[in-house]
């Protein structure tokens, strides 16, 4: 090899080399990256995936719009495996070692507790996308699911209204969900003079799949003399044998209506939903709402996902919402600085899928329609009842004792996740 | 927990002493809805005589008491179609055309709906699938429906179809119906028929004017067990007059109690029959790995879960025998895992024999490696099991005790596959070797047994029963990745309270922590009942080490 042919060799290196460190240098200043922060292992895998589907089908979107700002976006996609602790540990090292400008991401509260800590001490900002029991506001979370009043309470005035139920049974799984949602519930229906011995509280583990007692303690409560409801907060798969038992026992929604308000259209995706007609969920987003955006979104997720059989549901709403509110307020600060963009999201407007307007409050919650929908036999809802405009989400419970001094501000002068209305000073971190 | 327990235990006092007497509103009838738009404004309106077509057509309204009323003035015409297109509404079969705004069958066919007229049932039209909607009905509707197609098919040449019929109009008080209840109990002649007319009718008596037909009919309904009784004489009880009404409807309620009670506690005891034999297929494979031959499995679970995923595909592959894919998918789920179990024990588990602890770590490697597995060729999602004809539903022996099919034909299932595997154990040369192997490897080889081969054929044995079990618990649970995890602990439990080494000891113990687990849920909660349960077997085996039935011998010695 002569002299003059290694050199070009060299020089040819060295370009390359300059090359791809130089093109590192461009992709590191423009793109935007964003966080993916859902479990695609363990149980919760069911449920998360979906969500790390519809953010990457947003992202590829927008990208297909030419980004933001000129800047391409880019996920970074993290599996911290239904693993609660591993959930901090993965937003750590998206926001110190990734240096993502946003994370969209978590399903159960106790991730979103997890993770809270660190987005907070860490000054990241998180797009969290599931209805929850309410009672936090955090200056780095933005809320996109339903909180208690925009869900629990609607769906109870329904039952009362509407099918004249006068017995209730709270049904659910045994953690903080359930548990603080059913509190509030109970609160309520005692408010609206609901005995003592007409409510039955039921709290099942994880994953139980023998109904066959709890069941027939419903039939048994419902056999009184008074129209009985079910309200369910039974969690993911321990919903399918409670239907397939309820079904069996051949307890109909005529009888003993079931309103539910964590079964949507993936989780009946799995269960023969004959025996299930006219049982209830209440939602901000049923599939089945019939305008063009919503038939765009599917069309535009069964395109994605190459599967026509593939549902949407609530949460993938609310990661759409979130998704695009924060796309609308980056390009409004024009930075994706977490304060900056914090201060841009409250007042930001996108059209939801249900033909109405989502609205980010100054409380980091947003304000959606309302939808109480009956199973039908092909799996998906058909709505009965929708609220009248939209339900403002509440941060902090108007019916518990220790949160209904509480509210949520997050502009000048106020700036306090739990401002106490009485006292007129801003708690610590959260309300009990 | 004291206190819970104690708030528990009071509610429950609380609720039965009021049980009796604490119904405070008059019954809502179910037909009569909340907000009425009353029949009588129907008629109001109905001067000209519309067609079938035109009423219907009024379902395209979104308002719940529209439809409800154009429903009740459809059922009132004079019309063969009547009760198909009933029908068709409550199947989603009737459509909303958003086109031209009215109402036609529709079938879907290859993404689009085939349009038919609701009369003459002719070929209309196709549209496009977003173009034409079902007609929503909601619970209220549906009651209303089923009403008037019980009124229709209550004079049925099928005295099935006239039970179902007069089953659904008890509780109804509407003149109309209680009138063709009526002229229907003179024709009556199936004793059961007449018996669902009667308790109808008597209910309906209840609101009577007149003492003595009062009386006769709390008479007549003491002890009758249909839910809809007890309603009734527990608003009647409010309603009371005199006090010999009053204590006739307080004897008529306490004798219904009575039989309820009995009846409950025959619930009960199957409940946990069948929680039993639950806890038996899933604990009876591992009886085999870990009870004989000491392998601690902890991928048995996944194995499990294979069978019921086997389930599953042998359903996609034979789409249309999903009544009987079933008796398919318990070979084929048996091969499955058996197949993986050996597979298991042959690069795994053999390097490990006497190893329990590297053993554990191993298989559990292997538990999460299947997990994964499936996930990723099924996806995470749950996969539909579809639950044959034959299974769904229960056997009514009256209506506050009955039995589901599924879990009947369960229990079953489990003792049917406990006693092959016994057989297979007691009667076969393979379980004899199996049993020398397990009592004492040293002397069976020097016997001439190649333990290597029963070792593998062994674990594939438990392995397959574990696949086995499957197939019956994707008819109770969901079919997901997780499904393994959640028998695991539970099986380990069953085999260490029976007595590793002991089959029928698996089974007793099966079976008493089933029924022990119903008994202890009405009480204290599932959660509680659960933990009561894991905290005696804790104690139980510092007591007994062995379980309920040691195994005794050289085999025990080691």
């Amino acid at each position: 090899m002569s002299f003059s042919q290694s050199m070009k060799k060299l020089a040819a290196g060295v370009v390359a080399s300059s090359a791809i460190a130089y093109s590192g240098a461009v992709m590191a200043a423009d793109t935007i990256k964003v966080g993916v922060l859902h479990s695609l292992s363990g149980t919760m895998a069911i449920s998360e995936s979906t969500l790390k589907d519809t953010v990457l089908m947003m992202i590829e979107e927008q990208n297909k719009k030419g980004g933001i700002m000129g800047k391409k976006l880019e996920p970074v996609v993290v599996d911290p495996a239904s693993n609660w602790p591993l959930f901090a540990e993965k937003t750590r090292e998206l926001i110190t070692k990734e240096d993502v400008d946003v994370i969209f991401g978590c399903w159960t509260s106790v991730s979103r507790k997890s993770v809270l800590p660190v987005v907070e001490e860490l000054n990241g900002l998180l797009f969290y996308p599931v209805q929850y029991e309410g009672e936090e506001s955090s200056k780095n979370v933005f809320y996109t699911g339903a909180a208690p009043n925009q869900q629990a309470i609607p769906a109870v005035d329904y039952l009362i209204n509407d099918l004249g139920v006068e017995r209730f049974v709270l049904a659910g799984t045994d953690y903080v969900y359930p548990r603080t949602t059913n509190k509030i519930l109970e609160a309520y229906l005692k408010s609206k003079g609901v005995a003592e011995k007409d409510i039955m509280i039921n709290y099942t583990p994880f994953g139980h799949s023998d109904w066959q007692s709890i069941v027939s303690e419903i039939k048994a409560f419902g056999s009184q003399g008074m129209k009985t409801a079910v309200v369910s907060t039974i969690n993911g798969d321990a919903n399918v044998p409670f239907y397939k038992e309820l079904g069996n026992q051949g307890v109909s929604a005529e009888d003993i209506p079931v309103v539910a308000f964590s079964v949507g259209e993936e989780e009946l995706s799995g269960i023969d939903t004959g025996p299930l007609v006219g049982h209830l969920a209440a939602w901000n987003y049923f599939q089945s709402v019939y305008n063009d955006n919503n038939e765009a979104f599917i069309d535009q997720w069964h395109a994605f996902t190459g599967d026509d059989k593939r549902v949407t549901n609530d949460p993938m709403e609310a990661t759409y919402i979130g998704f695009n509110m924060w796309v609308k307020a980056v390009e409004k600060a024009k930075s994706t600085d977490t304060d900056k963009v914090a201060d841009a999201m409250i007042g930001i407007q996108t059209p939801n899928l249900t033909g109405g307007t989502a609205v980010m409050n100054e409380n980091h919650h947003l304000s959606k329609p309302v939808l109480i929908g009956e199973i039908q036999d092909d799996g998906q809802f058909a709505v009965v009842w929708e609220t009248e405009g939209l339900v403002k989400g509440d941060a902090w419970s108007d019916f518990l004792p220790g949160s209904k001094d509480l509210v949520s501000d997050w502009t000048a002068p106020t700036r306090c996740g739990n401002y106490n209305t009485k006292t007129k000073s801003c708690g610590g971190a959260s309300a009990e | 927990m004291g206190y819970r327990f104690g708030r528990m235990l009071t509610a429950m006092l609380v609720a039965l002493l009021v049980s009796v007497s604490w119904a405070e509103e008059p019954l809502q009838d179910p037909t009569a809805p909340p907000r009425t738009t009353t029949q009588s404004s129907v008629d109001g309106i109905d001067i000209p005589p519309l067609t079938l077509q035109e009423i219907i057509n009024r379902l395209t309204s979104r308002s719940f008491d529209k439809k409800e009323a154009a429903i009740r003035q459809l059922a009132k015409q004079d019309n063969p179609r009547v009760v198909p297109l009933l029908n068709a509404l409550m199947n989603r079969e009737l459509v909303h055309n958003r086109k031209d705004d009215t109402i036609a069958l529709g079938l879907k066919k290859d993404g689009q709906w085939e349009l038919r007229d609701p009369e003459s049932r002719q070929v209309i039209g196709q549209v496009d699938s977003r173009a034409a909607r079902p007609v929503i009905i909601n619970n209220r509707l549906r009651t209303v429906i089923n009403n008037q197609l019980a009124l229709a098919a209550l004079n049925d040449p099928d005295s099935d179809i006239r039970y179902q019929a007069a089953g659904q109009l008890i509780g109804n008080d509407d003149p109309e119906m209680l009138a063709a209840l009526a002229a229907r109990r003179h024709q009556e002649s199936r004793p059961r028929v007449a018996a669902q007319i009667d308790t109808a009718l008597n209910i309906a008596a209840l609101h009577s004017d007149d003492r003595t037909t009062r009386l006769d009919a709390i008479d007549a309904l003491a002890g009758n067990l249909h839910p809809e009784v007890k309603n009734a004489l527990n608003t009647r009880l409010l309603a009371a007059d005199s006090s010999q009404e009053t204590q006739a409807l307080e004897k008529a309620i306490a004798r219904i109690e009575t039989r309820i009670e009995t009846f409950q506690t025959a619930d009960t005891v199957f409940f946990g029959l069948s929680l039993g034999s639950v806890l038996l297929l899933a604990a009876i494979g591992l009886a085999i790995t870990f009870g004989v031959m000491g392998v601690i499995n902890m991928a048995h679970g996944e194995l499990i879960m294979l069978g019921a995923y086997t389930t599953y595909v042998v359903q996609q592959l034979l789409p249309s025998s999903h009544e009987w894919s079933l008796l398919i998918a318990v070979p084929a789920a048996f091969l499955v895992s058996a197949f993986v179990g050996v597979l298991i024990e042959r690069f795994v588990i053999r390097f490990l024999y006497g190893r329990p602890l590297e053993t554990l770590l191993a298989t559990f490697g292997v538990s999460l490696i299947l997990q994964q597995a499936v996930r990723v060729i099924f996806s995470p999602l749950n996969r539909t099991v579809i639950t044959p004809e034959w299974m769904s539903g229960a056997l009514e022996i009256n209506p506050v005790f009955s039995l589901t099919y599924n879990r009947l034909y369960i229990i079953f299932f489990a003792l049917a596959v406990f006693l092959a595997l016994l057989t297979l154990l007691k009667k076969t040369r393979l379980g004899l070797q199996v049993r020398a192997v397990s009592q004492n490897r040293a002397t069976a080889r020097g016997l001439g047994i190649r333990s290597e081969r029963v070792n593998a054929l062994t674990f594939g044995l438990g392995s397959g029963i574990a696949g086995v079990a499957g197939v019956a618990l994707a008819q109770l649970t969901n079919v997901g990745p997780n499904l393994g995890q959640s028998y695991i602990i539970d099986s380990f439990m069953v085999v260490v309270f029976g007595g590793v080494g002991n089959l029928w000891g698996t089974l007793t113990a099966a079976f008493s922590l089933g029924i022990a687990n119903k008994l202890l849920e009405p009480m204290a909660g599932a959660v509680l009942a659960k933990i009561v349960v894991l905290v005696f077997i804790i104690l139980f085996i510092q007591r007994k080490p062995r379980g309920l039935f040691p195994q005794r011998g050289r085999a025990a010695e080691e």
